[in-house]
């Protein structure tokens, strides 16, 4: 197996080639404005190394290359590029005073609604259809979406995690009329909780152009660069999905990048359950390893302001990094930082921000820029400043813990060197090799998952179980794993408050290797 | 009859402090704020009245959302549907109301009046009859009080309509209502048996919507100031805090339609060795340090999240949360003999004589 991981941070974009298990090759270099050409750079810079070639003329052969990136999450946080939707709610005539849109920034439901349709349609919790599906609206409301000049449309129907027929229908109604639209069905993202649902999915149709034009250049970037490898997206559970499939669902890949960290910490570490912490420059993220994957946020999380219910690791993050400020007098850390400036900023490096990478360089515990500059600061000062780094960073640890007892902990990030090899409440600090680059690491050794959460009826709690496990493996497959190697990783059921006949919902996640093409 | 009007941001603060009251249960009020937002933003206003204000005569609805929280989420909350149970039961008892009040302040019921006020154009009682958040019809001051169980309408967003014109008692009232909103698909709006405005002044437990408001804005204040939002919860109620710890296991059941079970929390701060164990039947029932009781039913045990102080709710509540356990004066209704027939520990299956925390 050999594969080639990058991750498009708003720093650095690393890459590294991972062969038969092990890192070969690890590199940094600064995130271009256009990310691809950064992209483009970086598999250059591997391929001169002559690490890509047979020894026979021609090159190795790449299983894939598997890119994580930001670009996804910050076009919604900063109002860029996003495209007009058209939402089509299949429900009435339940829920019509809170239509699509309704609990969104204003700024951003300006930006993205391009009108709103509501028909009749929709499931029960059992199953039983709501209303019958009405398709003659459906037909209506894809032709005045077309007649308003709209490409991107956001389905979305109750209870449709349950049961998907009415939005799969009405996509294909809604495709008949308008074959260029991207139409993205809340289904395919997940959970109960029609809203937050439906939220997730309008943000993933005003990604559709977005979306489409940043794989197309990956793609180009890869063809261009010689490596002749499928292309797979990261996403925010650690696994990734080909590109074709993320190219459809992006917002799964939002928080990719704190995962690929976490879950690189686990691969360098050879732990499968530890405390991650990933030090960048501006930034510090705590999440714990469950298995070898990010715990995962079971609650309401906010994107850009929008409530959203979808895979999302949940991480602590702060204001610490390799970047951030130092004042001495009162001391304090962060939370403000020089951020991709520090190689100009910093007092090392002639500029006129005190850092903690400086504070570093004074105590010889990195070797970069003139420590000449930064000779004024005696051990004292700097071992206040890293014991102030160490309790932001325990006090964060502390929070994320789940548990009393001590943990181990994992430190990654080019900020690593802040995290001293003890603290209390944990009994291990492991800092890994490759370490600054973990995040490309965990893009090229995730795994592909399916997932199954829904309610099943009259079923032994073992039976439902079963049954979820069976359609969470289909997935899997269907997303491109081997079904030989899947596992299940979570298993989660709840009895149902009310709801008659043992109803039990179950959640089940199973992941497994990128098959071989 | 003094009324004063209700803001839109009180309104945000009673979904915050209605949630609190919810005791575990009741479910979020989140969708019924919505709505709330959506009817101001149309211009609709509302007004808030004593109980002391109104005739002895006055006709006041008493407005429940009943179902699984789990079917509200996806079949959402539409104001006008809950004034059409309110409308429905005019229809059939040919009165018009002259006020309406909410059957419980836990959860989204305790924002539900106020959909209904903005639609009939009447005021909003200041009383409700649990005073937090219960399971069962029976288990609210107006069954302590024996007043009459009917009649009842239930009404879904379809059209659907039924009126429970006679029953004997509460707990039938129960039972049947809980037949019809299962066949609607576990969720629906029922306006429960009117009330006289003598009726509401003699059993209803006052001053309750002030007091969920109260509760919601120290919550935000504290929010918006970094304060601490339990301590500010504190500045208002005569609370109790019992514990402060992680969730640390969740064990859930369902036994006669009800979500079931245990939380465990380890100790945190000044609770370092301690367990903390919560019982629950949708609501937080019984809460014991180390094996031995500290709290029970009806006492209003509130789990909060310890950084948002936002309260923490039996369904949704996971491993690993930080939370503050907090403890809340009953209703007095329900410190009698009768009254804890109805909600005491024994009303919940446990062979528990009631102690309350705050006697101690």
């Amino acid at each position: 197996m050999r594969r080639i991981g990058i991750d498009v941070g708003g720093t650095n974009t690393d890459a590294v080639l991972i062969e038969d298990g092990k890192v070969v090759r690890a590199m940094k270099a600064p995130t271009s404005e256009d990310v691809t050409t950064g992209i483009l750079d970086s598999l250059k810079s591997l391929g001169s190394t002559g690490l890509l070639l047979d020894g026979q003329g021609g090159g190795k052969k790449i299983d894939g290359v598997m890119i994580g990136t930001t670009h996804f999450i910050n076009a919604v946080v900063q109002r860029r590029h996003l495209t007009k939707v058209a939402a089509l709610r299949l429900g009435m005539p339940a829920a019509a005073s809170l239509p699509p849109f309704c609990d969104w920034p204003e700024d951003l439901a300006a930006l993205v609604c391009g009108g709103v349709w509501m028909v009749e349609g929709g499931h029960e919790y059992d199953g039983r259809p709501f209303m019958p599906l009405d398709e003659a609206a459906v037909t209506k409301a894809a032709r005045e979406m077309k007649a308003k000049g709209l490409k991107s449309v956001g389905i979305s129907s109750i209870f449709s995690p349950l049961d998907p027929a009415h939005e799969r229908r009405a996509a294909e109604l809604v495709s008949a009329e308008m074959p260029d639209a991207v139409v993205t069905c809340s289904s395919d993202l997940g959970r109960i909780g029609l809203l937050e649902r439906e939220n997730a999915g309008l943000l993933n149709a005003a990604l559709a152009e977005l979306s489409r034009d940043t794989i197309a250049a990956f793609e180009k970037a890869i063809r261009d660069s010689g490596i002749a490898a499928p292309l797979f997206i990261t996403q925010n559970d650690g696994t990734v999905a080909e590109a074709s499939q993320a190219r459809r669902l992006p917002v799964y890949s939002f928080a990719s990048g704190a995962t690929n960290s976490m879950r690189g910490a686990a691969y360098l570490s050879g732990l499968q359950d530890a405390m991650v912490i990933d030090v960048g420059g501006t930034t510090t993220d705590v999440g714990q390893l469950k298995n070898g994957f990010p715990r995962e946020a079971n609650s309401v999380v906010k994107v850009g302001g929008v409530r959203t219910l979808f895979r999302m690791p949940d991480l602590l993050s702060i204001g610490l990094g390799g970047g951030s400020h130092v004042a001495l007098d009162p001391l304090k850390v962060g939370p403000v930082s020089v951020g991709y400036r520090l190689l100009k900023d910093g007092l090392a490096f002639g500029g006129r921000q005190l850092t903690t990478t400086d504070i570093a360089i004074a105590a010889g515990v990195l070797r970069l820029g003139d420590r000449g500059k930064v000779a004024h600061l005696d051990a004292a000062t700097c071992q206040r400043v890293f014991a102030e780094a160490a309790r932001l960073a325990d006090e964060a640890i502390d929070r994320m813990k789940t548990e009393a007892g001590d943990v181990t902990l994992i430190a990654v990030g080019g900020g690593a060197f802040l995290i001293p090899d003890t603290l209390p409440g944990v009994s291990e600090v492991i800092h890994v090799e490759h370490g600054d680059c973990a995040n490309a690491v965990g893009a090229a050794i995730a795994q592909v998952s399916g997932e199954c959460d829904q309610i099943f009826k009259d079923l032994t709690r073992v039976g439902a179980i079963a049954a979820a496990q069976g359609i969470a493996n289909d997935r899997a497959v269907a997303a491109g794993a081997d079904r030989k190697t899947l596992q299940t990783i979570e298993s989660e059921d709840m009895p149902l408050a009310y709801l008659p006949g043992n109803s039990v919902r179950v959640r089940v996640r199973v992941v497994g290797d990128v098959a071989a093409g | 009859m003094s009324s004063r009007e209700i803001t839109l941001d009180e309104i945000e603060s009673l979904a915050v402090g209605a949630w609190v009251l919810g005791t575990g249960g009741g479910g979020n009020p989140y969708l019924s704020l919505l709505n709330a937002r959506a009817l101001y933003k149309e211009g609709k206003r509302t007004q808030l009245i004593d109980s002391a204000d109104l005739a002895d005569d006055a006709y006041v609805a008493v407005i429940a959302g009943m179902g699984a929280p789990l079917v509200g989420i996806e079949r959402l909350t539409d104001h006008r549907v809950f004034a059409r149970a309110a409308r429905l039961m005019e229809t059939h008892t040919k009165r018009r109301f002259d006020a309406v009040m909410g059957m419980e302040i836990g959860g989204g019921n305790g924002v539900r009046p106020f959909l209904v006020a903005a639609n009939l154009g009447i005021p909003v009682v200041d009383s409700d009859t649990m005073g937090r958040a219960y399971p069962e019809a029976q288990m609210t001051s107006v069954a302590v009080g024996d007043l009459t169980p009917y009649p009842m309408t239930v009404v879904d967003v379809r059209g659907l309509e039924s009126v429970i014109e006679k029953v004997p008692s509460w707990k039938w009232a129960e039972r049947v209502g809980r037949k019809i909103v299962v066949e609607y698909g576990s969720t629906a709006s029922t306006c429960q048996p009117p009330r006289t405005g003598a009726e509401v002044k003699k059993w209803g437990i006052h001053g309750t919507t002030t007091k969920a408001i109260a509760i919601g804005h120290a919550v935000r204040e504290a929010q918006r100031t970094h304060a601490d939002p339990v301590a500010a919860i504190l500045a208002v109620e005569p609370g109790k805090i019992l514990f402060s710890g992680k969730v640390i296991d969740v064990e859930r059941r369902v036994t006669d339609g009800y979500l079931r079970g245990v939380t465990r929390f380890d100790g945190l701060d000044d609770f370092r060795q301690s367990v903390l164990t919560v019982d629950f039947q949708n609501e937080w029932i019984v809460a014991s340090c180390d094996g031995e009781p500290l709290a029970m039913t009806p006492d209003l045990i509130c789990v909060l999240d310890s950084v948002s102080g936002e309260a923490v709710g039996s369904e949704t509540i996971r491993y690993g949360q930080r939370v503050t356990v907090i403890a809340l004066p009953p209703p007095a209704v329900f410190l009698t003999p009768k009254g804890m027939e109805h909600v005491g520990p024994r009303a919940f299956g446990y062979d528990l004589d009631y102690r309350s925390v705050f006697s101690a």
